[in-house]
């Protein structure tokens, strides 16, 4: 059953409807698309007692002013981005009742870039290809089923669940700290020995600062200058995460959005909770690259996803 | 490129493996990577998230939960190892892409002509006069890296992109041609418009077009163009 979920008071500049992703349509040069931050949809999700897949609103940076229009079950999980409930503060990662009236307002971040907000039965949508994640780019997707973003004035329906509200909440544990210094785990890639091991060493001992440029597509990273033995390679897919190195010697950490194929020499990939992680960071903020290799990054990203079942 | 043995299979993250197959572009690797693609699809079962083949490689996502990345690595060595190419018979369907040149809809086709020293009807019968295959979709969805080019028509892409690709331009760069399925920037060499759709959602098959496919571009004029949905509306001649 559809029912009504939200009025956009205010649409803020970037709020999308985002599933577990777009799959199986990549060789038709269709991106992922999905959740730049992972783990927080994931918790969100938890929290309300949806599946695994379950659409959540991506909302990036605050500026978004909604007001209920049934009683409903909600929680947002991710970024701090000063979110108030009826002008009172309202709390991150747990599980809140919602009722026909209430407003609920993100202003701007305080830690981290994207709260995400789910709703239990979740938002409703027809999916294009497979998927309701919204991708702004190639038209797809959101509630428009054409890479709408929200706008003010749309009503956004949802599915009207009938279970018991049952109150959760995400273990301090399982909350990450998104401002400061960031630790990105990155497993080594095919191209890894092709830099040159001064840039090699700097990749993995210095600070990069977030760039400007910084969008659900790819992050671009600044600081020292990489070089490579390698120049423009023949084009091929590129996985979420990739970290690219074009001839600018800067590294460009491919997300979500990315384009399915690209040609620059790759030092390797962010595990997926790193990507999560590097999508909370603001530009002007500090990562640092530490090399993981494939059996621990396995673990944790089974531990997480077992922690985030039922 | 890396030295080093083909076929190899490289690491792409946690839940990927990229399987290079060749150092560098030739149409006669399609067979092996259309061949590739097909094994995969058959044999990785549930586990099997994306495949993105592309001139020289194959990258296979799949779900690490499902299938344990050294389990993949195992499952892809062995597929490597059987691997024979695709036969004619069974290779790519061809499509014909009416497209209509002229100056109004590619902008870019007297640049072409002045920069191969061809005249513009040496130009389209140039273009025209080839079976292209599909070597990769990417860019956009159903954008579509057709090649090769006769060497006679190659031409530099613009020194500044297009802000505003109008969809169905067929376009040409270095000996690389393609049309755009969609209003999008872009960088190449407008020379025509096709009325051909090139990407539906609503479509069974989303992209007209797949890695392997075989392409004809048909010269038609303005009234067929219209007659078959096309959309005679000039490009911009803008250079930003």
């Amino acid at each position: 059953m559809i029912s009504k979920g939200f009025k956009v008071l205010q649409a803020g500049p970037l709020a999308l409807l985002q599933d577990a992703g777009r799959f199986g349509v990549r060789r038709q040069g269709v991106t992922q698309g999905g959740p730049a931050d992972l783990h927080a949809w994931a918790w969100a999700n938890w929290l309300v007692g949806n599946p695994w897949g379950t659409a959540a609103l991506e909302i990036t940076l605050g500026g978004l002013s909604l007001q209920a229009e049934t009683q409903m079950t909600v929680a947002v999980a991710g970024a701090d981005l000063a979110a108030t409930l009826d002008d009172q503060p309202l709390p991150l990662w747990q599980t809140l009742r919602l009722e026909a009236g209430q407003k609920l307002h993100f202003k701007q971040p305080v830690q981290g870039l994207r709260a995400y907000l789910a709703v239990a039965g979740g938002w409703a949508a027809k999916p294009v290809l497979g998927s309701v994640a919204t991708v702004v780019r190639e038209g797809l997707g959101g509630f428009d089923g054409q890479g709408k973003r929200l706008e003010t004035g749309d009503c956004l329906p949802i599915q009207s669940a009938k279970q018991p509200f049952e109150q959760r909440q995400v273990d301090a544990s399982q909350r990450p700290d998104y401002s400061g210094l960031q630790r990105l785990q990155v497993l080594p890639g095919a191209q890894i020995a092709e830099f040159h091991g001064r840039s090699l060493f700097d990749a993995f001992n210095q600070e990069w600062t977030l760039d400007q440029r910084a969008d659900r597509m790819g992050v671009r990273l600044l600081g020292p200058r990489l070089t490579c033995r390698l120049g423009a390679m023949v084009s091929e897919g590129i996985s979420l995460g990739t970290v690219q190195v074009p001839p600018d010697g800067q590294p460009l950490v491919l997300l979500n959005d990315r384009q399915t194929i690209g040609g620059y020499p790759r030092l390797g990939n962010l595990t997926p909770l790193a990507a999560s992680r590097l999508a909370q960071c603001l530009p002007g903020q500090k990562v640092r690259f530490q090399a993981q290799g494939r059996g621990a990054a396995l673990r944790e990203y089974q531990a997480f996803r077992f922690s985030v079942l039922g | 490129m890396s030295q080093g043995f083909l076929p190899r299979i490289e690491a792409s993250g946690l839940d990927a493996w990229m399987l290079r197959l060749f150092d560098q572009i030739d149409e006669s690797n399609l067979a092996w990577l259309t061949a590739l693609t097909r094994q995969c699809e058959q044999q990785l079962g549930s586990a099997l998230v994306d495949l993105v083949p592309s001139y020289t490689t194959l990258l296979v996502v799949f779900d690490p939960l499902q299938m344990d990345p050294d389990q993949a690595y195992q499952q892809l060595h062995q597929l490597l190892e059987n691997l024979q190419p695709d036969s004619a018979a069974i290779q790519g369907r061809l499509h014909e892409l009416p497209t209509w040149y002229d100056e109004s809809v590619g902008p870019d086709l007297k640049r072409v002509a002045d920069k191969t020293g061809k005249t513009l009807e040496e130009v389209v019968a140039l273009h025209t006069g080839t079976e292209y295959q599909v070597f990769a979709l990417g860019f956009a969805p159903g954008f579509a890296f057709m090649g090769l080019v006769a060497p006679d028509l190659e031409c530099p892409r613009l020194d500044t992109p297009r802000q505003r690709v109008p969809a169905g331009s067929v376009a040409l760069t270095g000996r690389q041609t393609a049309a755009y399925p969609a209003v999008t920037p872009g960088g190449w060499n407008l020379i025509g418009r096709t009325s051909a759709s090139l990407f539906d959602p609503q479509r069974e098959e989303f992209s007209l077009l797949q890695v392997g496919d075989r392409v004809r571009f048909l010269a038609v004029d303005r009234q067929t163009f219209v007659s078959e949905g096309g959309d005679p509306a000039p490009a911009e001649v803008e250079s930003l």
